[in-house]
């Protein structure tokens, strides 16, 4: 299988065949999902199991966030970026949220 | 969760794994379906209904709220009235001041700081790239939306719906009719 085989996933709804999401990080999220497997990062079937072992890892998570820790663990586990890396670049996002000023685009390390 | 996501994609589009532009095009495909379906029951409602036209005036978080279409940011909605005189049109650069639960996601244009200076700049000029051309006594408002207030443009009602339905009604209400930058009408041969 080398197409993204959607409604092959554990869980995901789906509306006419479309995802449903709640809110706009969820769809950035699905996308860079969908676009590393179109790199070849991964294969469908990696992300389709390494997604269903995160449902069933028995932490009670909406279905987006357990859609993010599948993608930290696959991306951890292929040494990728390791959960250090993402943990302080979250920290970063956070810190240049707080300084930008209302209406302006967020920026990491403004030169 | 929004930084979350935004340090996983900055950091894999550094390493080279990821392309941002390939996953807004991603996006894009999905957007379209997700759809505005939410605001646009609401401008078609203030079409048929004066009573709820009014209470969107006076109170639109309540009237929007009394649909089911509740946001969890719990922000406060303004909605604005487009008529002869006024063209309202909405600019942020935040996503997450972008009123979500009333019109799905946004665009990914939307986002980009060039159509937020240039929208305050050049409303006209941004309104034309859209293939919208007001009448010159017509005045073009430019809202800021902000995490505490989010806007939504109430469209005018094309001509020659008179009798139409509620669900007819719906179908003229793009999206970018309610964030401003296109005019609310009839679809192409329905």
């Amino acid at each position: 299988m080398s197409a993204a085989d959607i409604a092959a996933l554990d869980g995901i709804e789906l509306h006419d065949g479309e995802p449903v999401f709640r809110e706009p990080w969820e769809a950035q999220a699905f996308a860079m999902v969908v676009a590393l497997h179109q790199r070849d990062v991964f294969t469908w079937d990696e992300w389709a199991a390494a997604l269903s072992a995160q449902i069933h890892s028995g932490t009670d998570l909406p279905y987006y966030r357990h859609w993010c820790a599948a993608l930290e663990t696959l991306l951890d586990t292929k040494r990728i970026a390791d959960r250090d890396a993402v943990q302080t670049r979250e920290k970063a996002w956070h810190e240049a949220a707080a300084r930008t000023p209302h209406g302006e685009a967020i920026v990491l390390d403004p030169q | 969760m929004d930084a979350r996501v935004r340090a996983l994609e900055s950091l894999l589009v550094e390493k080279g794994y990821l392309d941002s532009a390939a996953v807004d095009e991603i996006i894009e495909t999905y957007e379209t379906r997700i759809g505005p379906r939410n605001g646009a029951h609401v401008v078609a409602k203030a079409w048929l209904e004066p009573d709820f036209a009014d209470w969107l005036k006076r109170d639109a978080t309540a009237a929007i709220h009394s649909l089911g279409y509740i946001s969890r940011q719990g922000e406060h909605m303004v909605a604005v009235f487009n008529d002869d005189e006024t063209h309202h049109m909405v600019v942020c650069t935040l996503c997450s001041c972008y009123p979500w639960s009333v019109l799905g996601l946004p665009p990914t244009w939307y986002k980009s700081p060039p159509y937020r200076s240039r929208a305050v700049i050049d409303p006209r000029g941004v309104l034309a790239e859209f293939g919208t051309d007001l009448l010159d006594n017509v005045g073009v408002e430019v809202h800021d939306s902000t995490a505490e207030t989010r806007y939504l443009v109430i469209p005018a009602r094309p001509d020659g719906t008179d009798g139409w339905s509620e669900e007819q009604l719906m179908a003229c209400v793009s999206r970018d009719s309610m964030i401003g930058t296109t005019l609310a009408a009839k679809p192409v041969a329905a």
